[in-house]
């Protein structure tokens, strides 16, 4: 955590009000994950087994393999347990 | 009350006088539990609403719970709010009393002091407030109808100041003030709408620009909404001698955080809050008559507490008897005495503290009984210095 780098006190708006719609686009909500997926691309089959089951979902689909969106994913593991191909493994964030 | 103008003085019960002010403050939005422990308050107001005084929205609901959550929907959405509750009703608030703070809702809230349960009590003590004490509301305690009158007026303008947007409690004891018939003055409608515009608010719900309230903030965030808080409190005292200043010039009733009485020569003195300040002025007349160096400090401003004033005032008795009408079980003393005390600290003064708890369940604050404190405390001049706690009047 950048804490510096956070407005103080007296620059945010009274009563944590968000004075502009939208905004929840803009929380990543990955940042608490401990382990990420990795994709073993040459095992990949592309058969979407993980983008199915993940609850998120943080697969993202290609033409030929998939990949994650890291901004979002919580590294449950669920993809590489359920990778027909082990095609996945979880490694340290 | 020191009005010598032809003022028209209306007799009217302290809740009567409360619902004529909330009516004269052009409030937007009421919502009140309008069962036990409820109060006369929102029974006039529902009156007033009905007959079309006013055109207030007026929404009754199923709980003390639901009457605050209504009323901070309603403040949200930028109108000016009232509700009143009591004892039981205001613990059932409790936690929506926070919110109202950390919203920054400038709502204003007449509290009847009363007794929480168990044993039932349906009478007067500080309790029910003092059991909310840290819920980041401003806190004034007024000592008769006529104050609680000037005080809802006064009320809106401190909480909607934007350098304040604090929710207010005008806190009445329960009988002694909801119930009891005074003569009052009124404020002309027209002066009460001069004092009083309508409330302005930059931060509000609006479906043309949409906002989201009552937001999660996680730790990286949550103390700096909580310093923001504590920073309006403290711009509380400006804005209160900016406001009762100027209801002065409107009606010659001034107003101040404390209230010092026959304080510059007294060596022991009762610090009091609430209706049992004007008993207790009464007595310490009665025993000057006599040549006792006594004295009072009525302490009308609870939250933000006025240590420094009440420090200094307090620093160079002997005896410093603080009437309690709370308890706060397993601590040094109750809730009053802990700030009183607290201002006493680092000061070259160190007089010594009688905490007397008194007055609890509606017991009777005669002024025998104000006496017989007094004399206790005039005997302990004697006694080292320290913190005592003690019951006044309490059956072996």
């Amino acid at each position: 955590m950048k804490a510096a780098a956070k407005p103080g006190w007296r620059e945010l708006v009274r009563g944590a009000v968000i004075v502009e719609p939208g905004s929840a686009r803009e929380f990543k909500t990955g940042d608490w994950k401990t382990k990420k997926p990795i994709l073993n691309e040459a095992k990949c089959t592309n058969c979407l087994f993980c983008w199915i089951w993940c609850p998120e979902p943080a697969i993202l689909r290609g033409p030929k393999v998939v990949s994650f969106d890291y901004d979002y994913c919580k590294g449950c593991g669920i993809c590489a347990v359920e990778c027909p191909v082990k095609a996945i493994t979880m490694e340290e964030d | 009350m020191q009005n010598t103008q032809k003022t028209h003085l209306v007799p009217m019960s302290g809740s009567e006088a409360v619902a004529k002010a909330v009516i004269q403050s052009n409030v937007d939005f009421i919502s009140a539990y309008p069962i036990t422990p409820q109060t006369i308050i929102v029974e006039r107001l529902s009156d007033l609403v009905a007959s079309g005084e006013t055109t207030a929205k007026f929404v009754n609901v199923e709980s003390e719970h639901s009457a605050l959550s209504a009323c901070v929907g309603a403040c949200l959405a930028g109108g000016r709010v009232f509700t009143a509750t009591s004892s039981q009703g205001l613990a059932l608030m409790h936690e929506v009393l926070y919110l109202t703070s950390g919203l920054r809702c400038p709502i204003v809230m007449a509290v009847a002091n009363r007794a929480l349960s168990a044993p039932i009590n349906i009478h007067g003590d500080h309790s029910d407030m003092m059991g909310s004490r840290d819920s980041g509301w401003i806190q004034l305690y007024v000592e008769n109808a006529q104050e609680a009158y000037d005080w809802v007026m006064q009320a809106y303008r401190i909480a909607e100041d934007e350098r304040v947007a604090l929710p207010f409690t005008v806190n009445m004891d329960g009988y002694v003030i909801t119930h009891s018939v005074e003569p009052l003055a009124l404020v002309d409608q027209t002066e009460a709408n001069q004092f009083l515009p309508p409330r302005q608010s930059r931060i509000k719900l609006d479906v043309q620009k949409p906002m989201t309230f009552g937001t999660l903030t996680l730790p990286d965030y949550y103390s700096e909404f909580k310093k923001q808080q504590d920073e309006a409190m403290r711009a509380v005292p400006e804005v209160f001698g900016e406001v009762t200043r100027e209801f002065a010039e409107l009606t010659t009733r001034h107003y101040e955080r404390i209230t010092p009485y026959a304080m510059e020569d007294a060596k022991v003195a009762i610090v009091s809050l609430g209706s049992a300040s004007g008993t207790v002025r009464w007595v310490v007349r009665n025993l000057r008559k006599q040549g006792l160096p006594v004295g009072a400090l009525k302490v009308a401003l609870f939250r933000p507490f006025p240590h420094e004033q009440v420090g200094e005032l307090l620093e160079h008795l002997d005896v410093v008897i603080v009437l309690e009408r709370a308890l706060s079980l397993g601590a040094h003393c109750g809730p009053l005495g802990n700030d009183v005390v607290c201002s006493l600290y680092n000061r070259s003064g160190q007089p010594k503290v009688l905490d007397v708890v008194a007055g609890l369940g509606g017991r009777d604050l005669s002024p025998d009984s104000i006496e017989q404190i007094f004399r206790t405390g005039l005997e302990a001049t004697s006694r080292p210095t320290g913190l005592e706690m003690e019951f006044a009047g309490v059956r072996e």
